[in-house]
């Protein structure tokens, strides 16, 4: 018996950003369900954060990692002359594919049943991970391989799997280090980004059945240890589960870009195939894929192109999988739909651009954000698909430096989706706050010139605790402690410089 | 031309001699420096925290406080950006439209400083001389918001007796964010640590940038470690001459207890 929904779904499913909190009537679109999938941390992300950053083995394997790969991006992308209209033309062709996302969607069901597939249509996570538990059960096999794919992570299906006594092989590199480590993804392309290849070497000796007992670290043994292990699953699999980078609604065609080959494998060799995909992965046209597979792999590894673009429609009747089947998840994404500001979020192709600039991903890592989906992108998407107040942490986790809406090759402005989240976040609050009452006082005095000045006067005040030293002391009561225990505080002057003008100007302004 | 000068809420109580470098500065070269008194905040720390309603009454004493300015000049980057790019938003969405109109009006004649001095009065030397060694940090959104590009720099090598040495990793953020530093203190300080060795690599004696705010979090961290090397405002700088050379320089090292 697997998990059911139902078992899941015992708490009330938050709403919406924006929608109407209705004491009875419930306005707002179903997010992303409690209880199933890897949207959600245990903690928040100041707290999750601290214990990274003490972790220098992984500050430097991230400092390392990301530096490598933002150099890659940059050189790439400098070749292209018209690199900026291609993020514009992408951008545009992602709004206008979600303004008319249910027609295309349709036209993306018919297209692929007429060639031979069949379409699913999952509400959440835990209808998703039931239709394809029961669709390799069906096949009778008890083990399936898998191309790298986030939303099978988002909604936790290798668990939901394991649970229907299935066991799913992960076929990434990246993805098989995390699965035999028992670890979490940290990255949304390289999951294990947070290890190093000593660590990695650690993991192949402790859990690779059969594993040469002289590994190196050496890059090419660690390949090819998990070539042979791989190799035989390829093999032996009947059913292969994949996720979907684009699915053209014209011609019914999904699309996988990877650098491995394993997904290649997988898309190939078994009998059955089942790929999940986010209902906003989809692009009208096949044209359109013209401007994505440029953006994305200069975006996502720093190359011209990938080496592996694997593409199907449907069935093709003695070459490949002869079972092909599209699962169609929204999971909160229709809801993600629905805010006016928010919804550029599911423009995103999944490059990990964002992250790999990102001045707090870099420091912090992946896994201290709780979801699947770290970094900037994650810090709006995963509050997003959850509803803010089940991510509430996620929008602060910003400087809002603008570094990732500069490399975004969608030109997605998710510093404003953080500012308008953390608005959203405000305004869910029933009871004020310590900190909505200390806004709203200093608002009313910034809104009135003559408060400004009394409060001005009352921080200058501030000098008499500093005693005569020019810094205030570090001992301060909290939240100024939260900045005084690693920075001094200038200690406030006894006049404003405005107050000063006045004086000195005669009270002309 | 008469500039108003908009000192901005954090220059205005904490670092007084920032607004008053400024006005030194457009003064001397030439331009009449009004200060209007009902001045307070752009209403950027409210936007960014959360609290987009509470800060609409303080874009409408600000575009009150400005009404009828030719051309209004701040010493930072980040809130003019607010200026340009949240005031009229954060009235839009308030239903507002009167005022987002009047915000929009005046942000298109609101500049920061060194986009002033170049684009507006076309100046590049501004007669200074400040004879120390000084490396640059451009600031987040005066680097990508407002794009002020080379200008400071511009400004600076033109300085007499200014050494500029590049700053390593200068485009990275400073860990500042408004109350990121205080909310994510921990990740705030891990970026902060970066930034500083950074500018300790350039053995500079003062670090300069065009927001207070981001000068107060490096120099603040700067003067916890007792390092010496001090921030200073572009302003500061700008308005230093042989006759009176940076006579408030921002943050001075800790006084050990």
């Amino acid at each position: 018996m697997t998990t059911t929904p139902q078992d899941l779904r015992t708490d009330q499913t938050p709403l919406a950003p924006g929608a109407p909190r209705s004491g009875t009537t419930f306005l707002g679109l179903p997010t992303a369900p409690r209880g199933v999938g890897h949207l959600r941390g245990d903690r928040p992300f100041p707290d999750a954060a601290r214990d990274a950053l003490r972790d220098g083995q992984l500050r430097a394997n991230l400092g390392h990692a990301t530096q490598t790969i933002r150099g890659k991006r940059a050189k790439v992308v400098a070749e292209l002359p018209d690199w900026q209209q291609l993020r514009a033309a992408g951008s545009a062709l992602k709004a206008a594919t979600m303004a008319r996302l249910d027609e295309h969607l349709e036209e993306l069901e018919r297209q692929v049943t007429a060639r031979g597939g069949t379409v699913h249509w999952a509400r959440d996570a835990a209808e998703a991970n039931r239709i394809v538990t029961d669709l390799v059960r069906a096949t009778g096999t008890d083990e399936v391989v898998k191309v790298k794919s986030m939303a099978t992570q988002e909604i936790g299906l290798n668990e939901a799997l394991e649970a229907a006594g299935i066991a799913a092989h992960e076929t990434d590199l990246a993805e098989l280090i995390v699965q035999l480590g028992d670890d979490k993804p940290s990255h949304i392309l390289v999951p294990a980004i947070h290890k190093n290849r000593a660590e990695i070497r650690e993991i192949f000796l402790r859990t690779m059945p059969r594993v040469d007992a002289d590994l190196t670290d050496e890059p090419r043994r660690l390949a090819m240890a998990a070539r042979s292990h791989l190799r035989e699953r390829f093999l032996r699999a009947r059913v292969a589960i994949s996720g979907a980078n684009f699915a053209v609604a014209e011609t019914g065609t999904l699309a996988v870009v990877e650098s491995e080959g394993n997904g290649r494998m997988c898309l190939t060799l078994p009998e059955t195939l089942i790929t999940v995909m986010g209902i906003e992965k989809l692009v009208p046209t096949w044209r359109d894929l013209e401007v994505f597979l440029q953006l994305l792999p200069r975006s996502s590894t720093g190359e011209r192109m990938n080496p592996y673009t694997s593409m199907w429609a449907g069935v093709t009747p003695g070459d490949g999988p002869q079972d092909f089947h599209l699962v169609l998840v929204d999971n909160g994404r229709t809801a993600v739909l629905a805010d006016e500001v928010g919804r550029q979020a599911l423009h995103c192709i999944r490059c990990s651009a964002c992250l790999n600039v990102c001045p707090v991903y870099e420091r912090t890592g992946g896994h201290a954000y709780g979801s699947v989906y770290p970094g900037p992108i994650g810090a709006v998407l995963s509050p997003q698909l959850t509803g803010v107040e089940d991510n509430a942490s996620l929008p602060y986790a910003s400087s809002l430096c603008g570094a990732c809406y500069d490399v975004c090759p969608v030109a997605i402005d998710i510093p404003s989706i953080l500012v308008h989240l953390r608005a959203e976040h405000v305004e869910a609050q029933e009871k004020p706050t310590a900190e909505s009452v200390a806004f709203k006082a200093l608002g009313r005095a910034m809104s009135n010139p003559r408060l400004w000045r009394l409060a001005q006067r009352a921080a200058g005040l501030g000098r008499l605790v500093a005693r005569g030293r020019p810094t205030m002391p570090a001992a301060l009561p909290f939240p100024a402690s939260a900045w005084t225990r690693s920075r001094d505080l200038p200690t406030p002057p006894a006049e404003s410089f405005t107050a000063q003008w006045a004086r000195e100007h005669g009270g002309r302004s | 031309m008469r500039v108003a000068l908009f000192a901005t809420c954090l220059v205005d109580t904490v670092v007084p001699q920032v607004a008053r470098a400024t006005a030194a500065l457009l003064e001397r070269l030439g331009h009449e420096v009004v200060v209007p008194a009902g001045q307070a905040c752009c209403g950027q720390m409210h936007v960014n925290t959360g609290y987009r309603r509470e800060a609409v009454p303080i874009v409408a004493n600000h575009v009150r406080a400005f009404a009828g300015a030719e051309a209004v000049v701040a010493p930072s980057g980040s809130c003019v950006a607010s200026i340009h790019h949240q005031q009229a938003m954060v009235a839009r969405r308030a239903g507002e439209h009167g005022l987002a109109d009047e915000a929009e009006a005046l942000a298109s004649r609101t500049y920061e400083l060194s986009q002033f001095l170049v684009d507006v009065l076309g100046v590049t030397d501004v007669g200074a001389y400040y004879p120390h060694r000084v490396t640059y940090h451009p600031t987040c959104h005066s680097l990508r918001l407002l794009q002020v590009g080379d200008r400071p720099l511009r400004l600076l090598r033109a300085v007499r007796g200014l050494e500029l040495v590049e700053l390593p990793g200068a485009e990275s953020c400073c860990g500042f964010g408004g109350t990121f530093s205080v909310k994510n203190s921990d990740t705030s300080t891990a970026m902060l640590t970066d930034k500083m060795a950074n500018v300790l690599a350039t053995h500079a004696e003062v670090c300069t940038a065009g927001d207070s705010s981001c000068l107060m979090h490096i120099g603040g961290g700067l003067s916890r470690l007792r390092s010496g090397t001090r921030t200073v405002h572009l302003a500061e700088i700008l308005a230093s001459t042989e006759d009176a050379v940076s006579p408030h320089q921002t943050t001075r090292p800790a006084v050990t207890a």
